[in-house]
């Protein structure tokens, strides 16, 4: 088995699903190479190599990978793909976006958002938003899957791996860049925090949002919503907690004026602590939620930021 | 321009799905099927752009058993013009649907496909992505906007850190995002309409695509159940219970 892993990164950084990634990998085999893709991104090659188990870091560092189009970034992973048994990216918006592409270039099958590994060719997926869990085995040679990296544990960082530059440049007249809109946050990201504090339609409004700022910072907590509060433009997309939004298990996870729709609960269910604060005792969020507490959020939410 | 939407029928949005006691699969006998919610979204993308005067003509395509013409009915009753079905009574992947799909772009020359991001009951997130692969054109994946320009359409893109805007030449493919747009209810005049509307089928096992897959569903179970419900009086009950009993805060 020969396993590699497309690494997550924003061309500065290397992100947390990288090294998961490389822990679900070592269940498949010990020959786990990682892949950057991008533009000027050395340090994150450094950073890769670090993770333990990972063989070698092979990087493609070309401006044609700077926004990582599906359309390169498919056609560049789609070449190497030969020397490998197993292709794994995060189950991330960029791994969404260009594994497809790869499997149908391969004229394989992708299997999306793993969470176990059985066996080499035996993969654990939930469907139907969570409210059922596929066991799944391929045939392909060529196992393409995407991972949800909420799921693994991270890789140790202890290593010291050969970093390799590989010069394959793979441009095209399909698609191009315009312009990105990236929210600025000094929180830590929604998927790699330990504690995540959401609202809902009962926020009422963008502002109420900032009653959550004084408890996030106590907690060091990143801040969600429901698809309620997205839609209604309290808050920006990339908040979004949910089966069609992000995926979340941290350590402990407070809904705020938030029903409980199986849709918001497919993205936070498997969170360690589920806290509920919700003024209907009825909400669905209850029945899922370690410690509820039935209230309006408008006099709770300063009373706990004091008692923290 | 023509705009090619596939819809996909699925439970309907409002159904929490059942496993079955054999652990086959999930159970789907009596329950409520509907146009996949994505698929919603790019049928009412698609209907807006004509409406715009941009598109000229909107057509529905639909895989599945005979059932998905209601579908694909209730798709021509929001203003699709025309309708296919690939018919087949295969439990299709991903791949097979792209493919089959790619035979109908290849036929029918779209300028656009519109497709959902996501069905809601395999929660893939693969079909518009492969087809943009089969067919060579640009993807814009997770749109919140889509514009048509002279020969390229710019979609604005929901990603993780934010939004993204890329430019395609067309044709090209386009997946759809909640944010995208709300799609209409059909009216009752709309609907008997439809009815008139044309609905080609095909056989997909004509088409010359290899319909076997290569993954097998071993086997399909309920997810762990958690052990909620418990409630705290106050704030201070709270905060000491998450410090002392669940030990998740300082
Ligand atoms: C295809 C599809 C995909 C979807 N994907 C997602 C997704 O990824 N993520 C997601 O979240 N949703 C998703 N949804 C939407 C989901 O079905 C629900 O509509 C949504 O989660 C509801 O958000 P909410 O709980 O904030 O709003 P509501 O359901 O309106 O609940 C608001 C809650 O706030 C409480 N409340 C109001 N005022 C107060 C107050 N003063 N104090 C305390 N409590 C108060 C109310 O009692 C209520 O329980 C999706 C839906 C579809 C169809």
């Amino acid at each position: 088995m020969s396993i590699l892993i497309y690494a997550e990164h924003d061309n500065t950084e290397l992100k947390s699903e990288t090294a998961k990634l490389v822990h679900a990998a070592q269940q498949l085999g010990s020959e786990i190479n990682v892949l950057v893709a991008g533009y000027q991104c050395a340090e994150v090659a450094q950073a890769a190599a670090q993770i333990a188990g990972v063989n070698q870091v092979l990087v493609a560092d070309n401006a044609v990978y700077t926004h990582q189009m599906a359309e390169n970034i498919a056609s560049l992973v789609s070449e190497l793909a030969v020397d490998y048994s197993h292709i794994l990216a995060a189950a991330t918006t960029t791994g969404k976006n260009f594994m497809p592409r790869v499997a149908a270039l391969n004229d394989v099958a992708q299997i999306s958002d793993i969470i176990a590994v059985e066996s080499a060719d035996t993969f654990v997926r939930p469907i139907y938003a969570g409210n059922a869990i596929a066991t799944v085995q391929s045939s392909d040679a060529l196992k393409v899957l995407t991972v949800r990296a909420s799921a693994f544990d991270a890789a140790e960082l202890d290593n010291d791996a050969p970093v390799q530059n590989i010069d394959l440049v793979h441009d095209n007249t399909l698609a191009s860049f315009v312009d990105a809109e990236l929210t600025v946050s000094e929180r830590p990201e929604l998927t790699a925090a330990d504690v995540i504090i959401s609202g809902g339609r009962g926020m009422q409004n963008g502002d109420n949002f900032a009653l959550l700022n004084g408890i996030a910072d106590k907690l060091g907590a990143a801040i969600g919503a429901s698809r309620a509060a997205v839609d209604a433009g309290f808050v920006p997309n990339d908040m979004q907690v949910g089966q069609t939004g992000k995926i979340v298990a941290p350590n402990l996870y407070i809904a705020v004026g938030i029903s409980g729709a199986i849709q918001h609960l497919a993205g936070m269910k498997d969170s360690k602590i589920i806290v509920a604060i919700n003024k209907d005792e009825e909400a669905p969020i209850f029945q899922i939620a370690d410690y509820g507490l039935v209230g309006d959020l408008f006099d709770i939410l300063p009373e706990l930021e004091a008692a923290l | 321009m023509k705009i090619l939407v596939p819809v996909k029928r699925a439970i309907d949005y409002n159904v929490k799905v059942k496993v079955k006691a054999d652990q086959s699969n999930v159970d789907l006998a009596n329950v409520k099927m509907s146009i996949n919610p994505f698929c919603e979204i790019a049928v009412e993308e698609a209907i807006r752009l004509k409406e715009a005067g941009i598109a000229t003509e909107i057509v529905i395509v639909s895989i599945g058993p005979a059932v998905c013409v209601e579908q694909i009915r209730t798709a021509l009753a929001l203003g699709g013009d025309r309708g296919i079905h690939i018919a087949t009574d295969l439990d299709l992947d991903s791949l097979q649907i792209a493919k089959l799909l790619h035979t109908v772009v290849v036929k029918e020359s779209p300028d656009l496909v519109i497709l959902g991001k996501q069905a809601i009951d395999s929660d893939n997130n693969q079909t518009g992505q492969m087809l943009a692969a089969l067919s060579n054109m640009g993807q814009g994946t997770f749109a919140s906007k889509v514009v048509v320009e002279e020969n390229m359409v710019a979609v604005t893109r929901e990603i993780d850190g934010g939004l993204q805007t890329v430019k395609l030449s067309l044709p090209a493919i386009v997946t759809t995002d909640l944010r995208l747009n709300e799609p209409r209810y059909a009216s009752l005049p709309n609907i008997m309409k439809a009815k008139r509307k044309p609905v080609e089928t095909i056989a997909a096992d004509s088409l010359s695509v290899a319909l076997a897959s290569s993954v097998k569903l071993i086997k399909v179970m309920s997810p762990a159940q958690r052990v909620g419900g418990a409630k705290v009086a106050d704030v201070n009950e709270l905060v000491a219970k998450l410090r002392t009993e669940a030990k998740v805060i300082a």
